[in-house]
C-alpha cells in the first residue's frame, strides 16, 4: 500500500496472541480446578488447544507483519 | 456496574466469567484504537469514502465477506437451518456463489473503470439523474431502517441469551461502530472488518469441530438427527424440492433457481452498495476481481459455522426449539437461540467470551457496512447533487463524518421505532430485499445493452420496486394470492420471499426492454467505460494463470458444484 500504515495482520496477530493466552490460561486452570457446571465434551479440554492454536497463529502474525521490518 | 451489565442478570441463558469480560472489553478497546489510529489516513474524500482506493484483495475481499457476515446472518441462518435444515445452505451456495463470480468477472470492470464512488453513482453515469435519485434514495432510507432493526434484533439476542440491558447493548455497540466509522472512513471500517472476519471465524468454528466429535461425525449427526425427527428431511439440498410439500421449506427447486439463484442472489451481490463498496475500494481492477472472488471462497465456506451448527442442534439439543410467537413459554427455547446455545453447550471459560464476541464482531461488521455504505451515498447521490454542488473537498469529508454519526443515531431512533412495533420487522426485512433486486436488472441490463435509455432505466426501475410492494400487500390483504405469488398456499414465509423476488425481476426487465424500445437511447460516445463492447478492458495476458481472477473463480465455480453433489 501506499501509505505507511502498521498492517492489520499485526493487529489481528496481536489480539489472537492475547487472546490465545487468556483462553489457554482459562483452560488450564480449569484442569485443576474443574468447573462446578462443565461444558459438554469438557473431557476434550477444548480451551487448552484453541487457546494454544490462537497463541501460535497470533504469534505467527505478530512476527511476520510486525512494523519496521526491512522486507515490508 | 458494566461487569453487572454484562454478566448478565439471572434470567440469562448464559452466564460469563472474568475471562469472557475481559476478551468482550479488549475486542472495543482495539476496534476503537484502529478507528482512531487510522483517521490521521482519511483526509481527503477518495481517503474516507473509498479507502484511498489502495486495498490490496485479501483485505478487500475478506471484508467484502465480513460485511456481509452480520450477527443476525449468523444467529438467524443457524435458526433457520434448525426449522428448515440444509435447505438453508442455498442462500450460501447458488444464492451467492454465482451472483458473485457474475460481479467479480463480468460487473466489477465497468464499476471499477468508470471510477465512480457507489452504484447508485454508476446509474447517474449511465441513466442520468432520475435513476441515480431513486436508487440513492431508496437505498440511503433502507439501508438506515435496516440497520436499526438489525441492532435491535441483535440487542434483543443479547438480552435474552446474557441478560444484557438493551438500552447499553444498542448504544455501546452501536456508538462504538459510530466512533471507529466517523474516525476513519471506510478504510477504519474495512481494517475492522478484516480483524471481525477472524473473530467470527475462530469464536464460532468450536462449534461443528466439538459438535462433530460428540456427534461420531457426519453420519452420526444424521443418524441423530433421523432419530430426533422421524419423518423429516433436514439433509438434502435439492432432492427433496421436485415437489412444494416435499421439504420443511415449502419450495420448489424453480422458486430456488430463479427466486433465490437468480433475482435475491444477484440483486444482492452485484448490486447492493453495502457489499459492491468494500471491493470498488481495491488498488486496482484485478485485485478488485480477485477480492471478489477471495470473498466468493469464504462464502462457500461460511455454512460451516452457520448451517452445521443448526443441524447440530438438531441432533444433539436435549429439547425442541419453538418458533418466535412461542418465545415466552415456560423453559422455551426459540429458533433465534439455536446458534448461542451450541455455543453454551461446548465453550468453556474464555472460549464463551470469544463466542460472544464474535456475535457482537458479526453484529458491528454488518452495521459499519450499512453506515459507511449510507455515508457515501448520502454525500455524493444526495447531498452534493441537491443540496451543496459545488463544495471543497474537505467540506465532502466533514459532511461523510458527521454523516457518520448521524446515520447511527437515526438507526437508533429506528432501534426504539422497531422496539415498539415488532412486527416491522418482518415487513421491512421483505421490502428490504425488494428494493435491490429490480435494481440487478437495471445495472446489468445498463452494462451488457447499450440500447438501454436513460427513460428505461428509471421506469424499469421504478416498476420492479412498485411490483415487490404491490405483491407483498397483495398477500398481506388476501392471504390467498399466496397461491399465485408462490405457486402454492404451503409457501413458508422464505418461499414467498424468492418468488416475489423473482415476479419483481421480471416485471424490471420487461418494462426496461419496453421502454428502451420506444425511447432514444445515450449516443455511443457517452457510453464509453460504461457498456459492454464500448469499454475497453484491460488485457490479463501478461499475468501467470495462477494470478489472474478467472483461474481462481473458475476454481470456486468447481468447488461450488462438488459441494452441491455432495450434499444433494
Amino acid at each position: 500500500m501506499g501509505k505507511h500504515f502498521i498492517p492489520i495482520w499485526f493487529f489481528i496477530g496481536s489480539l489472537l496472541t492475547i487472546y490465545g493466552v487468556l483462553i489457554l490460561g482459562s483452560g488450564i486452570y480449569g484442569l485443576f480446578v474443574p468447573p462446578s457446571n462443565p461444558v459438554t465434551m469438557s473431557h476434550l479440554h477444548i480451551g487448552i488447544w484453541w487457546g494454544a492454536g490462537m497463541f501460535l497463529l497470533g504469534l505467527a502474525y505478530v512476527v511476520r507483519f510486525r512494523p519496521n521490518r526491512k522486507d515490508m | 456496574m458494566l461487569a453487572a451489565w454484562f454478566l448478565g442478570g439471572t434470567n440469562a441463558r448464559l452466564s460469563l466469567s472474568p475471562v469472557d469480560l475481559i476478551i468482550i472489553v479488549l475486542y472495543f478497546v482495539l476496534v476503537l484504537g484502529l478507528g482512531f489510529y487510522l483517521r490521521r489516513f482519511t483526509n481527503t474524500g477518495e481517503e474516507f469514502f473509498m479507502a484511498g482506493r489502495e486495498m490490496t484483495a485479501w483485505i478487500a475481499g475478506l471484508s467484502f465477506i465480513s460485511a456481509n457476515l452480520g450477527s443476525l446472518e449468523m444467529m438467524g441462518y443457524a435458526a433457520a437451518t434448525y426449522q428448515y435444515g440444509i435447505l438453508v445452505g442455498h442462500a450460501y451456495w447458488i444464492g451467492a456463489i454465482p451472483a458473485i463470480l457474475f460481479l467479480s468477472l463480468v460487473m466489477m470492470p465497468f464499476y471499477y473503470i468508470c471510477k465512480t464512488h457507489s452504484v447508485p453513482g454508476y446509474l447517474k453515469l449511465r441513466y442520468g439523474e432520475g435513476a441515480r435519485s431513486l436508487s440513492a434514495i431508496s437505498f440511503a432510507v433502507m439501508t438506515i431502517l435496516m440497520s436499526g432493526i438489525n441492532m435491535y434484533s441483535m440487542a434483543v439476542i443479547m438480552k435474552v441469551i446474557l441478560g444484557w440491558d438493551i438500552h447499553f447493548s444498542i448504544w455501546v455497540s452501536s456508538l462504538t461502530v459510530a466512533l471507529y466509522v466517523m474516525a476513519g472512513g471506510l478504510l477504519s471500517a474495512i481494517f475492522n472488518e478484516v480483524l471481525q472476519f477472524f473473530l467470527i471465524w475462530i469464536g464460532c468454528l468450536v462449534v461443528p469441530v466439538v459438535g462433530l466429535i460428540e456427534t461420531g461425525g457426519w453420519t452420526g449427526m444424521v443418524h441423530r438427527i433421523q432419530t430426533n425427527f422421524p419423518g423429516q428431511d433436514f439433509i438434502h439440498m435439492w432432492s427433496t424440492t421436485g415437489s412444494f410439500t416435499g421439504n420443511p421449506m415449502g419450495v420448489h427447486w424453480t422458486g430456488i433457481v430463479f427466486g433465490w439463484g437468480l433475482a435475491i442472489s444477484f440483486g444482492y451481490w452485484t448490486t447492493d452498495f453495502l457489499v459492491v463498496q468494500r471491493v470498488m475500494a481495491a488498488k486496482d481492477l484485478r485485485s478488485a476481481q480477485l477480492g471478489t472472488v477471495i470473498g466468493a471462497f469464504f462464502k462457500m465456506m461460511v455454512p460451516l459455522i452457520v448451517i452445521l451448527p443448526g443441524l447440530l442442534a438438531l441432533a444433539v439439543l436435549p429439547f425442541h426449539l419453538v418458533p418466535e410467537n412461542q418465545g415466552g413459554l415456560p423453559n422455551a427455547h426459540t429458533y433465534n437461540e439455536a446458534l448461542p446455545l451450541m455455543l453454551a453447550r461446548y465453550c468453556s471459560p474464555g472460549l464463551l467470551g470469544l463466542g460472544v464476541t464474535a456475535l457482537v464482531a458479526g453484529f458491528m461488521s454488518g452495521m459499519a457496512g450499512n453506515v459507511t455504505a449510507f455515508t457515501t451515498v448520502w454525500t455524493y447521490d444526495i447531498y452534493k447533487p441537491f443540496i451543496r454542488k459545488d463544495a471543497a473537498d474537505s467540506h465532502y469529508v466533514s459532511m461523510g463524518r458527521w454523516c457518520s454519526l448521524l446515520g447511527v443515531f437515526v438507526s437508533i431512533g429506528t432501534a426504539y421505532l422497531v422496539m415498539n412495533f415488532s412486527s416491522i420487522i418482518v415487513y421491512a426485512q421483505a421490502v428490504f430485499v425488494f428494493f435491490i433486486v429490480p435494481m440487478f436488472g437495471t445495472v446489468i441490463l445498463g452494462m451488457l445493452w447499450k440500447r438501454t435509455t436513460p427513460a428505461a432505466g428509471f421506469w424499469g426501475l421504478l416498476a420492479g420496486i412498485l411490483t415487490s410492494f404491490a405483491l407483498w400487500a397483495w398477500v398481506r390483504m388476501d392471504p390467498n394470492a399466496l397461491r399465485h405469488v408462490a405457486f402454492s398456499e404451503h409457501a413458508k414465509d422464505m418461499a414467498e420471499n424468492v418468488y416475489r423476488a423473482m415476479w419483481s425481476l421480471i416485471v424490471n426487465v420487461v418494462v426496461t426492454v419496453a421502454v428502451s424500445l420506444f425511447t432514444k437511447p445515450k449516443p455511443e460516445h457517452e457510453l464509453k467505460g460504461l457498456v459492454y463492447g464500448l469499454t475497453e478492458l484491460a488485457p490479463e495476458g501478461h499475468f501467470p494463470v495462477f494470478r489472474r481472477p478467472i483461474t481462481w473463480a473458475a476454481a470456486v465455480a468447481v468447488g461450488f458444484v462438488l459441494l452441491n453433489v455432495l450434499f444433494w
